[in-house]
């Protein structure tokens, strides 16, 4: 058996969800090969070379993969399957674009999303919003799977030794150009890997006031999030957005900040290691999930907490 | 322009599923059952660009059972043209789905194919991108902004850490993210209306298409119930705890 592992990557650095994936691979079994697609991502190819447990590097260098399209991804994926078992991808928004499109063309199911391996065939996933947990068995030859990074412990950044090896892949179809990217310019950790996350609801109100969480999350070195209400409102951009359809944390601290706790939000962050929940209505249920409880006016207590972090 | 719009049955965002005790799945039975909200921003999308003169016909296709009807009926009152079901009782997963989507555009010859990111059941994110790459087509995935214009879609998308802009020839297949669009509620004129409208109905059969599942589910358990629950007073106890308890700060 062997695994081909997709790494996500700013072709500077690996991201962290790589080094989860990575773990998910161990998990399986078999020999481990990653993926770097990109542009000038030479440090990116050496980061996934010292990944421990990662056998072979296969480096693919072209213009096009400066950001990476769905379609460009999939046709060097599927150029490379042949030797393959399971080729696993992050579940974030790379991988989720990505995966589908792979497992498609190699006409076999994918499954996303996962959370646990059983065997080399047999998965476990969320589904319905994480309120159940389904063991499901691939019957394919070739196996696509997304991984969930907080189902897995990252797999150690050194320690490893592998050999890089160039590819080259398919030409560009052309058909897809990507004019340009926003990227929200933050100094704060990055939401789905950071160890303390502080988000807000509807409870904040408008966009204004959820400025207020900037001061407790520089005490706490936390990232900001959002639940989708705050984010339907227009108070902050979706990709603040923890949940369901947005993204999933497990930090080691979350703190729900006049967030109600719809089922869709839960499914986001109840795997974080402790919950702190502030919010005026007792019944809220977000204290349902939250260690620490804390009821009264978000608008007063925020100061406090900020202070008392001092 | 020919616009197609995959739509699908699932049981209502806001009912909290129950495991069965036998483990087999959840209990879909007596639960209230309402159209994937992705989807329902994809129709409307669709609508909207037909009010805006770039679409001419709305096609709306859901695939499973009979009952699946009446989602596309929501569908046409929203302002769907005509509906076509799939209409099949087997389980159907996404690859089944995306084959089964690709022999409707095969027949229909849309330029633009819009659906859900992700339905709220199986949560798999699979079914557009898989339909893009059996209908060899670009695809715009976690659309936030959709302008059509001269053959060419140029789509704003939801990515990791913010946003990416595409441009693509058509046809091309489009799936939704949230702050796409707000959906309208249909009207009563508009659900009258739409019980008259053309709905078809064909089968996996008929299509041509294999849509047995590749993958066996073998146990759904309950999640882990996690404690919760604990109160504290004010902001000073909580900081002292997550210090001294927790150890988390």
């Amino acid at each position: 058996m062997t695994i081909l592992v997709i790494a996500e990557h700013d072709n500077a650095a690996l991201k962290s969800a790589t080094l989860n994936t990575v773990a998910a691979a161990q998990k399986i079994g078999g020999e481990i090969h990653v993926l770097v697609a990109g542009h000038d991502a030479g440090n990116a190819a050496k980061a996934a070379a010292q990944i421990a447990g990662v056998a072979k590097v296969l480096h693919a260098e072209a213009p096009h993969f400066a950001a990476p399209t769905a379609e460009g991804i999939a046709a060097l994926a599927v150029s490379l399957a042949a030797p393959y078992s399971h080729i696993l991808l992050p579940a974030t928004g790379f991988g989720k674009n990505a995966a589908p499109r792979i497992a498609a063309l190699l006409d076999v199911a994918q499954v996303s999303d996962i959370i646990a391996v059983e065997s080399a065939d047999t998965f476990v996933r969320p589904i319905y919003a994480g309120n159940a947990f389904a063991t499901v068995q691939s019957k394919d030859a070739k196996k696509v799977i997304t991984v969930r990074a907080t189902g897995f412990d990252a797999a150690p950044a050194s320690g490893g030794s592998a050999a890089v090896e160039s590819v080259s892949p398919p030409a560009d179809a052309d058909r897809v150009q990507v004019l340009g990217q926003e990227l929200t310019k933050s100094d704060r950790p990055e939401l789905a890997s950071a160890r303390v996350v502080v988000s807000g609801g509807r409870g904040l109100q408008n966009g204004e006031n959820f400025k207020m969480l900037e001061a407790l999350a520089d005490k706490l070195h936390a990232a900001i999030g959002a639940s989708r209400a705050a984010v339907d409102a227009g108070f902050v951009p979706n990709d603040y957005q923890v949940g369901q359809t947005g993204k999933i944390v497990a930090p080691d601290l979350y703190i729900a900040i006049g967030i109600s706790g719809a089922i869709q939000h839960l499914a986001g962050m109840k795997d974080s290691k402790v919950i702190v929940a502030i919010n005026k209505d007792p019944e809220a249920p977000i204290f349902q999930v939250a260690d620490y409880g804390l009821v009264g006016d978000l608008f007063e207590i925020i100061p406090q907490l900020t202070a008392e972090l001092g | 322009m020919k616009v197609l719009v995959a739509v699908k049955r699932v049981v209502d965002f806001n009912v909290k599923v129950r495991v069965k005790p036998d483990g087999s799945g959840v209990d879909t039975a007596n639960v209230k059952m309402s159209m994937n909200p992705f989807d329902e921003i994809a129709v409307e999308e669709a609508v909207r660009l037909k009010e805006k003169g770039i679409a001419t016909e709305i096609v709306v296709v859901s695939c499973g059972i009979a009952a699946c009807q009446e989602t596309l009926r929501t569908a046409l009152a929203l302002g769907a043209d005509r509906a076509i079901l799939v209409e099949s009782g087997a389980e159907l997963q996404p690859l089944a789905v995306a084959k089964l989507l690709k022999a409707i555009a095969a027949k229909e010859s849309p330029q633009l194919v819009i659906m859900g990111k992700q339905a709220i059941d199986d949560d798999a994110n699979q079914t557009g991108q898989m339909l893009a790459a059996l209908l060899d087509w670009p695809q715009a995935t976690f659309a936030s902004k959709v302008d059509i214009a001269d053959g060419k879609a140029t789509v704003k998308r939801e990515i990791d850490g913010g946003l990416e802009t595409l441009a693509m020839s058509l046809p091309a297949l489009i799936t939704t993210d949230l702050r796409l669009n707000e959906p309208r509620y249909a009207t009563l004129p508009n659900i009258m209306k739409a019980k008259k409208k053309p709905l078809e109905v064909v089968t996996p059969e008929t299509l041509g298409v294999d849509v047995a599942p590749r993958i066996a589910t073998l146990k759904v358990v309950e999640p882990p119930k996690r404690k919760g629950g604990g109160k504290v007073a004010d902001a000073k106890e909580l900081v002292a705890k997550l210090r001294n308890e927790a150890k988390v700060i």
